[in-house]
């Protein structure tokens, strides 16, 4: 999901592997045991982890620009502070899953430089711009809609630090998912131009978030070694699947139409099929040409660089501040 | 008679948080490091609920039926009545951390005396509303300290936001004839009390952060009778636009 583009299998060969402490380490995970920070790993399985883990963290960062395009402009006081509220958890979890990885011996200064310099990945339905207010509706509804499909088996995940963060960042993003659907609620009911902009907000961001499951099985090769590692549970067409049958019949209820003429509902299978998914645009996006990939990255770069005098007047302070107590008992004598 | 005192009393300071609290939500995911996108969420959100509970109650003293969505989104900018220190802009992160500590130290013990007012809607809003404004200050003079005693950039920086804000600091302190009778009647507070621990607050941090006081000089004023800085208008027509732009839709 929000890790969509790890589908890039590491091609790194594992270096001095030891097939006895892979196999040790491969019952502990077939037995259901949690793997914590100082357990002997596979060096892939630490590798695929960090790679993960930052990416979700990045994710949720860079997350925060498309909804906070809205924060100023949300159209009751209500509405206002709730996303104001679910923005800064976004915040909260991508500083929660940098502490997670950091676990793994990555720190989140060299996790924030490989965002900046293009190394590492985010999601890249983050790339989508948000254009009307239905769009904060459609994000939390559909966006943490699908990152809980993800990430609800990922609460069981062999990594014990992620799995627990998962646990709690869940628990968050579900009630982001019932705030964002009570937005398309209040739409669907209102007017007919807001009846208006909530359709061509589905008609916009649904096909871009099938995506966010990542390529069907049959191109996607990180899912065999994520699987066995219990990294991951589910491929990303079960999990794609899954999504869009709980979705369309809220969709359904909503009165909005999905801009799908494949999509129905399969009687025998009780699953709704759907359309082909775009796969072209997909990697498109992922490759750094999506609507604003390039505006995200230059914020993403501002921020940073407009702001390293307030870390350096940090690291300063603290310097001065160790300092002064150091000297103070000499002083004293 | 519905405009009474009480209702632009209350009304000042709801547009006082709402206008604050919506330029600190301006800084969330754009600050220096993320632990500061949720500190200004955190104090964002809770000048907006001051805000939203203000209203409710100006509402309600009006009796025409306003709500806090339609005080807040459907009055222009000469019928807000929030101080003029608030709405300037964010400038950078030193602008906007002084801004903040001179504000906080003058809310939190305005909204510790306000909490034995004889309005008892406004008793329990400005007690609540006090342990939040004691975080804001608590987080606002850190920084201020921190960025003064930083880096020769950083103190630049801080020294500038407080000389360019000074103006803006006296119209806390002013009453006039809208609040005078409050005042008499222990409804509201006489903010010229709570001037000694304001200039005891900033003489201990401002030193701390080896900055200087500026002097006094000709101080701006205006927010509370309708009169504003440019920078109002331009909040309020993102605040608004949605509203505006869609008449009569809810949300
Ligand atoms: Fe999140
Ligand atoms: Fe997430
Ligand atoms: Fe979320």
């Amino acid at each position: 999901m929000y890790t969509q583009a790890l589908n890039t299998q590491d091609q790194a060969p594992s270096a001095a592997s030891d097939p006895l402490a892979d196999a040790r380490f491969q019952a502990r995970v077939d037995a259901e045991e949690r793997i914590e920070p100082n357990d002997a790993m596979p060096e892939a399985y630490r590798r695929t982890l960090t790679r993960q883990i930052a990416q979700h963290a990045h994710s949720e960062i860079v997350g925060m620009l498309p909804e906070g395009n809205w924060i100023t402009r949300a159209p009751s006081l209500k509405r206002k502070a709730a996303l104001l509220a679910k923005v800064q958890d976004e915040g909260g979890h991508g500083a929660y899953l940098y502490a997670a990885a950091e676990t793994l011996g990555t720190s989140r200064e060299q996790m924030e430089e490989q965002l900046l310099s293009g190394a590492a990945k985010y999601s890249s339905i983050f790339n989508y711009p948000t254009l009307t207010w239905a769009d904060i509706g459609i994000i939390g509804w559909l966006v943490d809609g699908a990152a809980i499909m993800n990430q609800i088996p990922l609460c069981r995940c062999s990594y014990g630090p992620y799995a627990r963060a998962m646990v709690r960042v869940c628990k968050e993003e579900s009630f982001h998912q019932r705030q964002g659907y009570e937005i398309m609620i209040a739409l669907a009911r209102g007017t007919p131009a807001q009846k208006q902009m909530a359709q061509e907000a589905l008609d916009r961001w649904w096909w871009p978030v099938l995506m966010m499951f990542g390529p069907p099985d049959k191109d996607s090769q990180h899912t065999e070694s994520a699987m066995r590692w219990k990294i991951k549970r589910f491929t990303n067409d079960e999990l794609r699947q899954k999504f869009v049958d709980a979705t369309v019949p809220q969709g359904h209820f909503l009165g909005l139409t999905f801009p799908d003429p494949a999509l129905t509902f399969d009687a025998a299978t009780q699953h709704w099929n759907y359309g082909e998914i775009d796969w072209a645009e997909f990697k498109r996006v992922v490759a750094g040409d999506g609507p604003c990939n390039r505006q995200r990255m230059k914020q993403m770069r501002a921020k940073h660089a407009d702001n390293a005098w307030v870390r350096e007047a940090a690291t300063a302070f603290a310097r001065k501040r160790r300092q002064r107590a150091e000297a103070m008992p000499i002083a004293a004598e | 008679m519905t405009d009474t005192p009480l209702f632009q009393y209350t009304l000042r300071l709801a547009d006082t948080a709402l206008v604050l609290g919506h330029r600190l939500s301006e800084w969330v995911g754009h600050s220096p490091v993320i632990e500061e996108d949720l500190a200004f969420g955190n104090m964002g959100l809770d000048l907006i609920g001051q805000a939203r509970s203000l209203y409710s109650h100006a509402g309600e003293i009006e009796g025409k039926g306003r709500d806090e969505d339609a005080l807040a989104y459907l009055r222009d900018a000469p019928d807000y009545r929030n101080i003029l220190l608030v709405e300037q802009p964010n400038g950078n992160f030193a602008a906007t951390m002084v801004r903040q500590f001179l504000y906080a130290a003058f809310a939190h013990p305005y909204f510790e005396a306000l909490a034995h007012s004889k309005d008892k809607t406004l008793a329990a809003i400005a007690a609540k509303a006090v342990k939040e404004m004691a975080y804001h200050l608590r987080h606002s003079a850190e920084w201020t300290i921190r960025l003064g005693d930083g880096t020769d950039e950083s103190h630049r920086r801080a020294q500038d936001a407080l000389d360019e804000l000074w103006p803006y600091t006296a119209e806390m302190f002013e009453t006039d004839q809208v609040e005078r009778a409050l005042i008499e009647a222990g409804v509201a507070v006489d903010p010229s009390a709570v001037r000694a621990t304001w200039d005891k607050t900033l003489d201990h941090v401002l030193s701390e952060a080896t900055l200087v006081r500026p002097r006094d000089g000709y101080m701006q004023s205006g927010g509370r009778i309708g009169r504003h800085s440019e920078h109002l208008g331009h909040i309020l027509s993102e605040l608004q636009f949605v509203q505006r732009a869609y008449p009569g839709a809810s949300w």
